[in-house]
């Protein structure tokens, strides 16, 4: 197994969409308090699609690097489409296998994007 | 003149007697570093295990037929054994699933009947999470106040606080004799000496000295000393545990049920004698038989033998470390003041990273926060790395572990 490859090391040590935003329409933050893995990320949301995304936090690089990865993918995505994001696409964009214990922190930046458009929706 | 203590035994000799330490992981020859979570187990326990269940596979304490005899003959030898090995009566070791059974029933059979409300309990920031979750549950229950010893930077317990909730008059202390975190040993015999001085039952954690050291529970005076056996060489799923005579028959049995009784109506029932009366349902027989090997091994590498090597690879580790440049390392500084567990954190390296990068290389460490969560908090992270090393490890190991390291590094520093 080889989870640390060139493209995980490259978004871990120069995450893309990092940073906050002026003023997002929604935003969410979350830890994984087992590793203290943390991601905040902020949504711009525009005729019901992302069209930006900020993303700021600190852990792994298997975390970081799923974060900086899903930020890209974001980017002009329907909000129900996100919402369908499924941990084997994550797993996918990574380009690696992750044991049960590892899936946890490739995962939470997606949990929470979910839960930023979750309360974006609730707001109405 | 310095004199450098050699152990009689040589880990790379009686490693092959480790069959899990034979295969390899990742393509690579396994190097196991964490035997403080688990240990390996040799083929004379697995042996002893399956001869059980190939030869004489009977219940305890019942049949009057030979399969059975013979199954009580072991079941019964094996307690003897590792009485002999702690210094106990054979009556005074219950033999329960590990050391977290152990802690509990004393915080359910002995602290439900001896602790009320407004009564003080004592444990320490150092604990593994079984030595202090029954504590506050018993606390939770009785409306009793549970104080703790903190730890300081080095990895000391304070021992100034310690003295100073003794005034308290707690009714019971429990501290552990070894972290599993820092390996830092406590000074058990004198703090059970002033616990007893103060009123209070005296609770020891052994599960992290018993497989590393000479442990004499009468020299060391304490009331209940409990420990697992899969961290002795032993089996999972058995666990010891040694309360002083007096106190035991004094107390009401933890689990009811079969195997536990004397004499059962249909109002009443009487409980049988020690051992017994702390054994409810049918036991761990292979696994009490399998952990009595555990004992017969060790005692044939001879546990000052086993510290000596334990003391020797230690400080071969932490000198590489501290070597290394960029290590943050917890706990004693001195291996003659802890026992073979390193925590240590790489610079600029989240700790599951490191795991994940190691194992690529075949060396199991362990990563997190060892159910010891007060304790990460004490020194502000969410989770270590840690290295512990036992008698089938060697120096080659450690060499391994730093040259593993450097290819972390490597990969992983921005």
């Amino acid at each position: 197994m080889d989870i640390y490859r060139e493209n995980v090391l490259d978004h871990y040590k120069n995450p893309r969409n990092f940073g906050k935003m002026g003023s997002p329409d929604a935003k969410y933050y979350d830890t994984n308090p087992l590793c203290g893995d943390e991601i905040e990320i902020q949504l711009k949301i525009s005729g019901g699609k992302v069209t930006e995304v900020m993303f700021q936090g600190q852990g792994c690089a298997i975390s970081q690097a799923s974060a900086s990865i899903l930020t890209e993918k974001l980017i002009g995505m329907g909000l129900a489409d996100a919402m369908k994001i499924e941990k084997e696409q994550i797993t996918d964009w990574l380009g690696t296998e992750l044991t049960p214990s590892r899936l946890k922190c490739a995962l939470l930046s997606l949990m929470v994007a979910k839960a930023a458009i979750n309360e974006f929706e609730k707001k109405g | 003149m310095l004199l450098v203590m050699q152990p009689m035994f040589d880990p790379i000799k009686i490693k092959p007697d480790f069959p899990t330490l034979r295969r390899k992981v990742n393509g690579k020859e396994l190097v196991y570093l964490d035997s403080t979570a688990t240990a390996q187990r040799p083929v004379q326990v697995i042996q002893a295990m399956d001869d059980y269940y190939n030869n004489y596979n009977a219940s305890v304490h019942r049949g009057i037929y030979t399969i059975s005899e013979e199954a009580t003959d072991r079941y019964e030898k094996a307690r003897e054994k590792i009485a002999r090995f702690i210094n106990a009566r054979p009556q005074e070791v219950i033999f329960t699933r590990n050391a977290t059974e152990s802690l509990n029933l004393v915080a359910y059979a002995y602290g439900d009947a001896n602790v009320t409300l407004s009564d003080s309990i004592l444990s320490t920031q150092m604990e593994h999470h079984s030595n202090m979750v029954p504590w506050q549950e018993l606390a939770k229950r009785k409306n009793a106040k549970l104080n703790y010893v903190m730890v300081n930077e080095e990895g000391f317990l304070k021992m100034d606080e310690f003295d100073g909730h003794l005034l308290k008059k707690p009714k019971i202390a429990a501290f552990t004799h070894a972290s599993n975190v820092l390996g830092t040993i406590n000074p058990v015999r004198e703090m059970v000496k002033k616990a007893h001085e103060a009123g209070a039952v005296a609770v020891v954690d052994g599960a992290q000295s018993v497989p590393h050291m000479k442990v004499d529970v009468k020299e060391l005076d304490c009331d209940f000393f409990a420990f697992s056996g899969h961290k002795m060489l032993g089996p999972t799923g058995i666990g010891v545990l040694y309360g002083k005579e007096g106190i035991l028959d004094r107390m009401e049995p933890f689990l009811t049920g079969g195997s536990m009784i004397r004499e059962v109506t249909l109002e009443y029932s009487k409980w049988a004698d020690l051992p017994s009366k702390f054994e409810a349902g049918t036991p761990a027989i292979a696994e009490a038989i399998g952990l009595g090997a555990a004992v017969d091994y060790l005692n044939k590498l001879g546990m000052a033998d086993v510290r000596t090597h334990e003391i020797g690879l230690t400080k071969y580790a932490l000198e590489k470390l501290n070597g290394f440049g960029g290590m943050r390392i917890y706990g004693p500084k001195d291996a003659a003041q802890k026992e073979g567990v390193i925590s240590f954190l790489q610079e600029g390296v989240h700790p599951h990273d490191a795991a994940s990068l190691l194992d690529e290389q075949g060396i199991a460490v362990r990563a997190g926060h060892h159910c010891a969560h007060p304790l990460m908090m004490r020194y502000n992270v969410p989770a270590t790395l840690r290295a512990s090393v036992y008698v089938y490890n060697s120096k080659t190991d450690i060499d391994k572990l730093l040259e593993a390291l450097k290819v972390v590094e490597a990969v992983l520093k921005k």
